[in-house]
């Protein structure tokens, strides 16, 4: 008993690291199509985000959990307004701009900052262990899971129940004909990819006690996102909630019966053989092309 | 007589290369070149400023220009001061090579030392061994090397696993959960723990690799509980020792029943994953930063004074330290011109140094140096506490896992 509490506990917690990555990518994607390569950057920034408030200011990792979000956020709005505005018809270039935005954001923090790994110290209230149904679990992992689900569920109350909701889904259906009923795209567009933003700098914060933090550590994150959200389907918010549930315990029971390489590689491969028969995603909204 | 004849053919061939300036210098072979010139001796420094392995090679470059500067400051050898010209490889393996070349072949440098990882050093090796080169390595290694163009100044499996393996299994146990990193030096270490293993009748339970940069212990971490090994011999690197270690104290594991066990978690990876997630684990290397000697109270000191007070010295930053002054006793040796890459490499064999270590040597035949390792306990302030250090140098043997094949002086042997 307690040992399958403890795998589903071990593939939830993969879980949430890969749904708190992947939903500032998902609100991007679904709303604005942007493929922000960048995306990986925004989640080192808040990693060091973190670790500047805490060696400089003496700032615990809960409390700069607000203004993390707030700085990345900000610095998104400016790479919208920058480079991403002018892009938005040319899906290609986009690739190639948030790729290079990416490099520059890397060597600027390896600069800055220094290219030495650094580590965030862990909320000292978070770093025992929770015994749940006999088995044990990191406290800060399940603190991670409930923000994790918390932001999920922020943003589906937004995109479902708020009229800035109802415009974004309209402009995601159809943004010509949103424009001509008077929604201001551009501004929805703004809006999202420095929310979207902000979402990857809270990921980065809150995962940078389990990991290293370095000026590289984007680049995996990156790749983990748009797994999830190419499974789950493009424009899909439960689509990306249930695909990285579901590799999150996938991975987490085949690394434990034979190990990370060979989970990675084989959900890679699930992931290519899945893409081949329903390449629109597992949870692809009907929509009307 | 014959030598002398010789050595004026060589001066003679020299000067003739000297004076023909406008030639280019097809017909000037490297052997009858002058290495020593105008009171200067060129070295070649190669170590990673920029990319992924910059941090530690960093380190690296410091404590051998340090040990440069050291010996110019005291007269340099036989009134001969060393030149360093330094290269950035940028952490590429094809950089190196590249590098490499141009140390050798056009700056002419007598040696060169420099790289950290073993990628890095087979891409350099070729370089040597067809230009009659000289290759100064000081890292620990995986071994199954036998190079008459390399000296070793890490330490090899047999010399960070012979004292540390017994010692583990005796204060903790027989159950040994071996994870490295997936890729060749794990694997070779582990080969020889496991034979070590075998031999004290312990028993491995799981032997594991992750992919390298791999940051999601949460599997692994599972496996620690529900297998409940004595030793977690650990082979990890690179960030991912960084999030292992950070992710079993989240998990509220416990040093002192499950304790890691490692071979590369030196001063510097404990200072990038704060002390508290160290504290507790064991490392077996030749060097602490905290030894108590003459030599490492100076070495230290001048560290400290030369690069600044906050930074660490460790195993692999005092055998770049300590290699280029074995390098000097070599050239000290020789008749300015004989000076040459062989010249020093048959001058270097059996040479001893009194290094921040301890004593060391240079094995005559397979060019790797008997150290004196120690096993260090890791606290919380990020410093190690020294518990045992073996009774006296340890021989090197590059072929340990293997007892078929070995290392001599004219190559490898089958025996």
């Amino acid at each position: 008993m307690d040992f399958i509490v403890s795998q589903i506990l071990t593939g939830l917690s993969l879980s949430s690291i890969l749904l708190l990555v992947a939903l500032g990518l998902a609100v991007i994607y679904g709303v604005t199509g942007v493929i922000n390569l960048a995306h990986g950057e925004f989640v080192m920034l808040g990693a060091y985000g973190a670790w500047l408030l805490q060696t400089q200011l003496g700032l615990g990792l809960i409390v700069s959990l607000i203004p993390i979000f707030l700085l990345v956020a900000a610095l998104g709005w400016v790479i919208e307004v920058v480079v991403i505005r002018h892009l938005y018809d040319r899906p290609l270039d986009t690739i190639l701009a948030t790729w290079g935005l990416g490099v520059m954001i890397q060597q600027i923090v390896r600069l800055t900052a220094g290219g030495e790994l650094r580590y965030v110290q862990m909320p000292p209230s978070l770093s025992g262990s929770v015994n749940i149904l006999g088995a044990t679990d990191s406290a800060y992992r399940l603190f991670v899971l409930g923000v994790a689900l918390a932001m999920f569920c922020l943003i589906w109350v937004i995109y479902r129940y708020t009229s800035f909701g109802l415009k974004l889904r309209a402009i995601t259906q159809n943004s010509g004909i949103a424009s001509c009923f008077g929604i201001n795209s551009a501004l929805a567009y703004r809006v999202t990819f420095a929310f979207g933003a902000g979402v990857a700098g809270l990921a980065g914060a809150l995962i940078s006690p389990l990991k290293s933090v370095s000026p590289e550590m984007g680049t995996t994150y990156v790749v983990d996102a748009f797994m999830v959200v190419v499974l789950g389907g493009v424009q899909s918010l439960l689509g990306t909630l249930a695909s990285s549930g579901l590799l999150g315990e996938i991975s987490g029971v085949l690394a434990y019966y034979s190990n990370d390489t060979i989970a990675k590689a084989l959900v890679l491969l699930a992931i290519v053989i899945i893409i081949r028969f329903r390449p629109q995603g597992l949870f692809a909204p009907r929509v009307r092309a | 007589m014959n030598k002398s004849r010789r050595t004026f053919l060589k001066l003679g061939a020299a000067a003739g290369a000297f004076t023909v300036t406008g030639f280019p210098h097809i017909w000037s072979k490297n052997s009858s070149f002058a290495y020593a010139q105008g009171g200067e001796i060129k070295v070649g420094v190669l170590f990673s400023l920029t990319g992924t392995t910059a941090i530690i090679e960093e380190s690296l470059n410091k404590a051998t220009i340090m040990a440069i500067e050291e010996i110019n400051a005291a007269g340099g050898i036989n009134g001969m001061k060393i030149v360093p010209v330094i290269e950035d490889p940028a952490s590429d393996p094809a950089t190196f090579a590249e590098k490499a070349r141009k140390l050798v072949m056009s700056d002419k440098c007598v040696s060169v030392f420099g790289s950290y990882t073993s990628a890095s050093r087979k891409a350099v090796l070729p370089v040597f061994e067809k230009q009659e080169n000289l290759f100064w390595y000081p890292t620990l290694y995986e071994g199954r090397e036998c190079s008459k163009n390399v000296i070793y100044t890490g330490a090899v499996p047999n010399q960070q696993q012979d004292d540390f393996v017994p010692w583990l299994v005796e204060k903790f146990g027989k159950r040994w959960y071996l994870i490295g990193s997936n890729y060749i030096y794990p694997k070779e270490e582990n080969n020889y723990c496991k034979k070590l293993l075998e031999g004290l009748g312990a028993e491995v339970i799981a032997e594991e690799y992750v992919p390298l940069g791999h940051s999601e212990f949460s599997s692994v971490i599972n496996k620690f509980r529900s297998e409940k090994p004595n030793v977690i011999f650990s082979t990890v690197v690179g960030d991912s020792v960084v999030a292992l270690h950070r992710q079993y104290r989240a998990a509220g594991l416990d040093p002192a029943t499950m304790p890691m066990a490692s071979l590369t978690t030196s001063e510097n990876e404990v200072a990038a994953m704060g002390g508290d997630a160290a504290a507790g684990h064991f490392t077996s290397a030749p060097y602490f930063m905290v030894f108590d000697s003459p030599e490492n109270k100076k070495f230290v000191e001048a560290y400290k004074a030369r690069w600044g007070g906050d930074k660490v010295t460790h195993f692999v930053s005092e055998s770049s330290y300590f290699q280029i002054h074995l390098f000097a006793q070599a050239v000290a040796k020789l008749a300015p011109s004989d000076i040459g890459p062989l010249g020093i490499r048959d001058a270097v064999k059996g040479e001893e140094y009194k290094a921040p270590q301890g004593l060391v040597k240079v094995e005559p035949d397979n060019l790797h140096c008997w150290l004196r390792p120690k096993i260090g306990q890791c606290k919380a302030d990020g410093q190690f506490e020294i518990l045992q250090q073996s009774a006296d140098w340890l021989e090197p043997n590059p072929y340990s896992a293997y007892p078929d094949q070995k290392c001599t002086s004219e190559g490898l042997k089958q025996i």
